[in-house]
């Protein structure tokens, strides 16, 4: 793999890189490559015809530039790439994309790094890609994230702008996640609100998954645009249905029954955490159906409820992540709206059963015309 | 009253449409109220995944939704071309100095500041400022339900239609204001029985079995 080291663009030209003599290195044979073609046309939502067409644009050794960028972020979506189970599938991507610039996984340092960004900045204006992982602090100038001297915003601004699309990885980059959530110190925003004119598309998530990124990239490759997306930037293909709909627990929701408490029977059994306060129906990812690390499990599998953080805001909003209703500001922790309102239905009830008996203790109500009330 | 009694005559105060829907938003409030509580806090009913209890709940729920929504927006429509007693400016008073000072004059008699019950026709001018809020209440209801309603299909038309609420109120904002409105509506269903049968009491003028029937008994001819 070409990690940047300040030469990729000379080394591209002298090596010829060739797809299927580096997969043969690395054990991969033909069949388990088209296996994968056929998994990414099943992710993508693509009839079965496309298969050779996503064969023949992944063999193409176009390799398009890479920057990855890393902002406020844990890293987690690097990680989420990079131990995947079975790496291999992830890198016959990662193999096709030259990374100019991904500063976890890069062997330069120092201003080589930062030269080996500038340079494709500079030489690929246009057509190199973007990843972005990480929010952006605007508060202050910027000042809150810098890297060789320069703001994130600075650094965004530059790359984003002249990219020819731009891959936000994780919910941070996508919305801001949880360095903007609230007080955000640093006024940090996701890349589309930091550079307004890019063209983005968010792979939000905490953290992405692999395969929607891997996908992602694929139908760039095959079809040289970026797939169809939501209101929220987000592919349909990835993000476009409700967890809770393709939720393997959906059964038990539908028929009634609801784990109470955590390691109860019926929590053992595998039924519904809704009332743990999953925030499956209002969250939108395909997480039952790809799942995470291979397909190996997802959160609700494994026995706790979504936390919507594929969704804007989802620390502030969807907090607390073990209750159906946010709390009411103003009245204490764990005060649901349902126990306000239960309060101000039997005020309400004692208040008019008060009335009532005043009421019926006052006899002479006057009825003439122009009673002026008062005392009698 | 013994010599007024003989000049009482039967006024048509509440038509057909205005006691249809009256009873349907009992009906479908009561329906909803049940049912939304249990989706809001759910207990495990089905001994087995086969069963269907929460979906037909929902159903219901989703049913008495579509038929509260028609039933308000019936009764907003008969308030444009009603009799003057279920027109739209009964839920106006505060816009007319009479309107204000009949407001005043409930107020007085409820907080026991007054004796004098006036004896409206209609709706008191008070009970008719009420339903603004009121209608106002279920409006609220009707969107917030509505906006819920339309994630089971975020590429179809009810999302394309209310979608929007989502971004300004956020969805677990929408789902509080569904549940603090239903109780505010519990609320209001409390005060608005017990306020009919104190009137019901005090005015004698048969304002409960009005809202079956129709007709009020009146003094003189307008």
């Amino acid at each position: 793999m070409d990690y940047g080291d300040g030469k990729g663009k000379s080394r591209n030209s002298e090596q010829c890189f060739d797809v299927p003599r580096s997969l043969a290195e690395r054990g991969i044979t033909r069949r388990d490559f088209m296996k994968f073609c056929t998994a990414m046309s099943a992710a993508l939502a693509l009839p079965m015809s496309l298969v050779p067409r996503i064969a023949a644009a992944l063999e193409n050794d176009g390799r398009p530039s890479v920057i990855w960028l890393e902002f406020q972020s844990c890293t987690g979506d690097t990680e989420a790439l990079l131990r995947a189970a079975n790496p291999t599938i992830g890198e016959i991507v990662l193999d096709v994309l030259s990374i100019d610039y991904a500063e976890t996984i890069m062997a330069a340092a120092g201003h080589q790094a930062e030269d080996a960004r500038m340079k494709t900045v500079k030489e690929a204006r246009g057509k190199y890609i973007a990843i972005v992982e990480g929010a952006v602090p605007m508060k202050d100038g910027g000042i809150y994230c810098c890297i060789g001297g320069r703001s994130a915003l600075d650094i965004v601004r530059e790359v984003c702008s002249g990219a020819l699309a731009t891959i936000t990885v994780g919910t941070c980059a996508s919305y801001g996640g949880l360095p903007a959530a609230a007080p955000n110190p640093t006024g940090a925003v996701g890349v589309k609100e930091a550079v307004p004119g890019a063209t983005v598309v968010n792979l939000p998530g905490c953290p992405v998954n692999t395969d929607n990124l891997v996908a992602t990239v694929v139908h760039f490759l095959t079809f040289g645009k970026l797939p169809a997306v939501d209101g929220k930037g987000r592919p349909l293909f990835a993000y476009g249905k409700r967890i809770h709909d393709n939720c393997e627990r959906r059964p038990h929701f539908d028929a009634g029954q609801y784990v109470e408490v955590w390691g109860s029977e019926a929590h053992r059994n595998g039924h519904c955490l809704y009332k743990m306060g999953c925030k499956g129906p209002e969250t939108f990812h395909n997480c039952p159906v790809q799942r995470y690390n291979e397909k190996t499990n997802w959160p609700v599998g494994s026995g706790h409820g979504c936390a919507g953080c594929s969704e804007p805001q989802f620390w502030d909003t969807m907090t607390p992540f073990y209750r159906r209703l946010p709390n009411v500001p103003g009245f204490g922790i764990e005060t649901t709206a349902d126990k306000i309102g239960a309060g101000l239905a039997v005020a309400t009830a004692a208040a008019f059963a008060a009335h009532g008996v005043v009421s019926g203790l006052r006899h002479k109500d006057d009825e003439s015309k122009d009673g002026k009330g008062g005392n009698q | 009253m013994k010599q007024s009694q003989e000049c009482l005559h039967e006024a048509y105060v509440w038509e057909v449409p205005v006691r249809v829907t009256h009873w349907v938003n009992v009906l479908s409030i009561a329906i909803l109220s049940v049912t939304g509580i249990y989706i809001g806090s759910p207990v495990t009913l089905a001994l087995t995944p086969s069963g269907y209890d929460m979906g037909w709940i929902r159903f219901i729920h989703f049913t008495a939704g579509f038929l509260f929504a028609i039933s308000v927006v019936s009764r907003i429509y008969w308030s444009f071309v009603s009799n003057r007693y279920a027109g739209w400016r009964e839920f106006v008073p505060f816009l007319s100095a009479e309107g204000r000072r009949n407001m005043w004059r409930m107020f007085a008699y409820y907080t026991f500041m007054s004796r004098k019950i006036p004896h409206p026709i209609g709706h008191n001018a008070l009970a008719g400022a009420t339903y603004l809020l009121v209608f106002l209440l279920y409006l609220v209801m009707i969107l917030t339900g509505f906006t819920l309603y339309s994630e089971h299909a975020p590429h179809g038309p009810l999302h394309a239609l209310l979608g929007w609420m989502f971004a300004h109120f956020s969805n677990q904002g929408i789902r509080q204001t569904h549940h603090l409105t239903m109780w505010l509506l519990i609320g209001f269903a409390i005060h608005h029985i017990y306020s009919a049968w104190l009137m019901d009491v005090k005015e004698r003028g048969g304002v409960i079995s009005s809202i079956f029937g129709g007709y009020k008994p009146v003094q003189g001819r307008e």
